[in-house]
């Protein structure tokens, strides 16, 4: 019987070099949920399709009279390019204050999270990215939403 | 004139609230409140959830309405009821559950019984957001209780004479459940403290003794899309009948089991299909295990 191979040993010692440096390296970012979304086109036309949704809708439409719209769209598609991952700084206000003295309630959250997925359907974004969007995003709820 | 703040309701203005306080279909998420189980408490089909059941969020209050049907080999047993839940905190419920026996017990010369139950459920969220704390491990909890009364018709002087089973009990249950956003999959584990014998349909207790014991069920459910969901739930239960009179075995009763598929086609409809395993039923006079259809319709606002 012969023992491993030098060339076997040869490819162990450079799996182990490879996994030791891996592991030193600060790991990549990941963006793969940046991507799935489409990078920052496919971020702009999302909220293309989402803020008239927002703006029209009969439950929450009176939270965006006054806002405009166009501002509006492109400081979510920032939010939630940086929250996805990619090459974006979000530079809009905070969402505590940003939402200090509305009056949000769980239900309007929800609506709202509701008029992104049927935005996010309507661009073809699969239901897996949808959902790990909306995980990164609902924990927001405890800025947004107000408590008694 | 002043306002109602309906934000704010005490106990006592519940009812003022509930006039002020439309209900909205947009309240919760799509199917985050659950459907109805067999018991009225809204969860999975067997077993009670975390979760508060209607469309209802919090400051408003919601409703369903359920009926279901279950077709074994040899049984056939239905379940109707009806919930009230408010703020997403409060859930009260009533379900009637009917078992037909069909000829099953006519060895005991009971061909045709049917068993009957009435239950009370309330059901408290003490803690927690199954859906929105996306980042967090804590689910949401709630302790529930349900009061249950058995009608056993012919076989009552039997079942609550020399087989020692009380007509009444009470069963307490502690849930958690937590939906993990990102990969679309919820986790429910409910401990029931009961004593009862066939979900209750067959009494409480046995001669043997009181036996309430804590039983564990769990849920496993997994989002396909925004409407529809798989998944498969086990249930442990009491097995205070398997020494009678009738002989060692022969009331012997088994965990149950489903594998089911929840359709919302819109808002405030849910339909799920499932298919079931509810162990032997009466083995002393029918061993076969009883496996069959589930079919439930949940009407909610």
């Amino acid at each position: 019987m012969h023992g491993p191979g030098p060339r076997l040993h040869g490819a162990i010692a450079l799996l182990v070099l490879c996994l030791v440096s891996a592991s030193a390296r600060p790991a990549p970012r990941d963006d793969s949920l940046y991507h799935a979304f489409g990078g920052r086109e496919g971020l702009a036309a999302l909220m293309a399709d989402f803020v008239p949704r927002l703006a029209m809708d009969t439950q929450i439409g009176r939270y965006f009279t006054s806002t405009n719209r166009d501002h509006l769209a492109r400081q979510l598609a920032a939010q939630l390019c940086e929250v996805a991952g990619g090459p974006c700084t979000y530079e809009g206000p905070a969402m505590a204050p940003a939402h200090a003295g509305m009056a949000i309630t769980k239900a309007d959250f929800n609506r709202l999270v509701e008029l992104l997925q049927a935005s996010m359907a309507a661009r073809g974004v699969p239901f897996r990215a949808q959902n790990r969007m909306l995980a990164l995003l609902a924990p927001m709820h405890r800025d947004i939403i107000e408590r008694e | 004139m002043h306002t109602l703040d309906c934000r704010r309701p005490a106990v006592a203005t519940l009812v003022l609230a509930s006039l002020c306080s439309p209900p909205a279909l947009a309240g919760k998420l799509l199917l985050t409140g659950g459907v109805s189980s067999l018991d009225g408490a809204a969860g999975g089909g067997l077993t009670p959830w975390a979760v508060t059941g209607s469309l209802a969020s919090e400051g408003q209050w919601g409703g369903t309405a359920h009926t279901t049907t279950v077709r074994t080999g040899d049984y056939a047993l239905t379940s109707a009821g009806a919930l009230l839940a408010w703020n997403d905190r409060l859930e009260l419920s009533i379900a009637r559950q009917r078992l037909d026996t069909r000829d099953n017990l006519a060895p005991l010369g009971l061909a045709g019984l049917v068993l009957q139950q009435d239950i009370v459920g309330a059901k408290l969220r003490v803690a927690g957001d199954a859906v929105l704390d996306s980042d967090r491990w804590m689910p949401q909890i709630a302790l529930g209780l349900l009061v249950k009364r058995a009608d056993a018709g012919a076989l009552a002087p039997t079942l609550f004479g020399p087989l020692g089973a009380r007509r009444s009990g009470s069963e307490i249950y502690l849930s958690a459940t937590k939906l993990w956003l990102a990969s679309g999959v919820l986790g429910n584990l409910t401990l029931r403290a009961s004593s009862a014998n066939q979900n209750g349909l067959l009494g409480f207790g046995g001669a043997q003794g009181d036996g309430v014991q804590l039983k564990p069920e769990i849920s496993l459910a997994w989002l396909l899309t925004p409407s529809l969901a798989l998944g498969a739930e086990w249930r442990a239960k009491p097995d205070n009948l398997r020494r009678s009179v009738l002989g060692d075995g022969a009331l012997a009763e088994q965990r149950w089991v489903d594998v089911f598929l929840v359709w919302a086609p819109i808002k405030p409809v849910s339909v799920t299909a499932a298919w079931v395993d509810l162990g032997r039923i009466v083995p002393g006079v029918q061993p076969r295990r009883q496996t069959g259809g589930y079919l439930s319709l949940q009407l909610a606002f």
